[in-house]
């Protein structure tokens, strides 16, 4: 399959189930809504070294959130619940409790119920007060700016986590460009985040390592440098290569957010230096979940205009 | 289907427990078990077709015409469908309701809303003392739901209330939230004194300020944004609450006398 000169690779990504929740931080201004909101997802690219792995999903005018100030909506998954509650009420307790203006409130209603701020109650020493309306108990925990506001509970679901592709280049200004396009037309989509720094990972690993202390290391196969020496997967023209890597709320959700990627990437084409795009697997047996490139490339439903 | 309807026919000088007649007790009854069954007034056992005539077949949906303020106990025990009383009602309207709907066009007496757990009820009009107060022997009044009343209560409003939404567009009396456990009661009128006498925690919403005894303490304008969202929770309620979109407030925190975690918010 090739699209505007780019050769689309008949290889597919593999995925894994994740749990996955949502939370609408607010504040007085969207500026503090995003330092809270910053602050809550930074260091979370990876569940290997920061055990979730966090994003913004969009922005939200005061009309959309329940205090009707405006906020963002965050998108947090974890490979587990017992990682993904722990984090959760950690990052709140430390970003969205000290922020000046911030309050927390549940951004899916159903699922299993964990604690979004339940336990940040007790920061209050007593002087906490419960209220409970339309079937909801938020916290109002006194602080010095005045009052932090937070829903007890938010909802927990099944989701996927590891959706990707790998843009090839004839240089790394081009790689970048054509992952640039791709996270913007992404970053328009709901339930879906791009957790790396500004969506696009370098590094991207394979399972093992000559070092019997590390479980993943370096993926050479993909190392432009190393074309020479290792059993490589670069043709002569590439010189760079970068990863997209999307955690989504659904299946469905991650296939268009990868249709919409890899059109945003292509779009730029050949003549930008854009020369393939593949994707990352293990072979097949690990992930529960399989984006085969063509097929979603060709399904033309998967199309942003629907999302 | 149309609503099951009792029109009250006699002039009772006694009051009359209406509890059986709700609509999860009446539901698939024909007319002829409902007149059968018994209603106790004082000392005596009346049939309810000695109280009411009856009309109608649509047990979920239970009208009650002529009403007066002898029919004590409507929509006791209430779990589901809807009351509609044109007409006063008397003491323990709702007691123990735990879900569904009444609409009351007339007034009301005591003890209405005691034990309410959920559901809404509706006061067109104005009610006697101890709204969604316990009862005496009980240690909580009110346990959730929501009162709406267009008129005035009378004293001790959510007496020992622990859970819930009372809104009183008139005025209310003296003892307003008296020992209040927890909760929301609001008043768009005046309050009589000792609003707050003892409670332990919960929120008054006042749109003026009232006479405070002195174990309450003024705590400061502030803004509060839980306010906007308890006010965006109200849209769409059949109530004036419903317009209110200010999170301006003046707070007093108390009854410090006990424990001192209510408040009395007055809105600027």
């Amino acid at each position: 399959m090739i699209i505007n000169g780019v050769t689309i690779d008949d290889t597919f990504a593999e995925a894994f189930g994740m749990r996955g929740t949502r939370i609408i931080i607010t504040a007085q201004n969207l500026k503090w809504a995003y330092h809270a909101a910053n602050a809550m997802t930074g260091f979370a690219t990876s569940v290997i070294g920061c055990g979730v792995e966090a994003g913004i999903e969009r922005e939200l005018t005061a009309e959309e959130t329940p205090d009707a100030r405006p906020g963002v909506s965050i998108l947090m998954f974890a490979m587990g619940s017992a990682v993904l509650i722990k984090q959760l009420e950690t990052r709140m307790g430390q970003c969205i409790l000290t922020c000046p203006t911030a309050a927390a409130f549940a951004g899916i209603d159903g699922g299993d119920r964990i604690n979004l701020g339940k336990n940040l109650r007790f920061f209050g020493d007593g002087f906490q007060i419960s209220k409970q309306f339309g079937g909801k108990r938020y916290w109002r925990v006194p602080v010095m700016d005045g009052e932090f506001i937070t829903e007890e509970k938010t909802g927990m679901v099944r989701a996927v986590g590891g959706g990707n592709f790998l843009v090839l280049a004839e240089s790394q200004p081009q790689a970048l460009a054509a992952c640039e396009a791709a996270i913007e037309a992404m970053k328009k989509l709901p339930n879906v985040i791009m957790p790396f720094p500004g969506g696009i990972v370098r590094s991207g690993s394979k399972v093992g390592s000559k070092y019997k202390a590390l479980f993943a290391s370096t993926n050479d196969a993909f190392c432009p440098t190393l074309k020479g020496i290792t059993n490589t997967e670069l043709s002569p023209e590439i010189e760079s290569v970068m990863e997209i890597v999307i955690d989504g709320l659904t299946d469905v959700d991650i296939r268009k957010a990868m249709h919409v990627g890899i059109a945003a990437a292509c779009a730029l084409g050949a003549a930008n230096g854009i020369k393939r795009i593949s994707a990352g697997n293990y072979g097949g047996k690990l992930g529960q979940f399989h984006f085969p490139l063509h097929e979603i490339m060709a399904d033309t439903s998967l199309n942003g205009a629907s999302a | 289907m149309s609503a099951l309807t009792f029109t009250l026919k006699i002039e009772s000088r006694q009051r009359i427990d209406c509890s059986p007649l709700t609509p999860d007790n009446l539901v698939e009854k024909s007319i002829a078990d409902i007149a059968a069954l018994t209603l106790y007034s004082g000392n005596q056992k009346l049939r309810v077709d000695a109280v009411f005539t009856i009309s109608g077949d649509d047990a979920s949906n239970i009208v009650i015409n002529n009403s007066s303020a002898k029919l004590d106990y409507i929509g006791r025990d209430l779990k589901t469908g809807r009351i509609t009383v044109h007409g006063d009602a008397g003491s323990y309207l709702g007691f123990s309701m735990r879900k569904g709907n009444i609409v009351v066009h007339g007034n009301v007496d005591a003890f209405a809303a005691s034990g309410l757990s959920s559901g809404l009820i509706h006061i067109h009009g104005n009610v006697g003392d101890f709204l969604g107060a316990a009862i005496p022997g009980d240690r909580k009044g009110m346990k959730g739901g929501m009162v709406i009343v267009t008129g005035n209560a009378g004293d001790r409003v959510g007496d020992q209330m622990r859970r819930g939404v009372i809104f009183i567009e008139g005025n209310a009396g003296s003892y307003c939230a008296s020992r209040m456990l927890a909760g929301t009661i609001g008043v768009l009128g005046s309050v009589a004194e000792y609003v707050g006498y003892g409670m332990r925690r919960g929120t008054i919403l006042l749109t003026k300020t009232p006479v405070l005894h002195s174990t309450l303490q003024d705590c400061g304008s502030h803004t509060l944004p839980f306010l906007s969202l308890m006010f965006k929770s109200f849209n769409g309620l059949p109530t004036q609450f419903a317009k209110l979109n200010t999170s301006r407030v003046q707070r007093y925190a108390g009854d410090i006398a006990n424990d001192g975690k209510g408040e009395i918010l007055v809105l600027k």
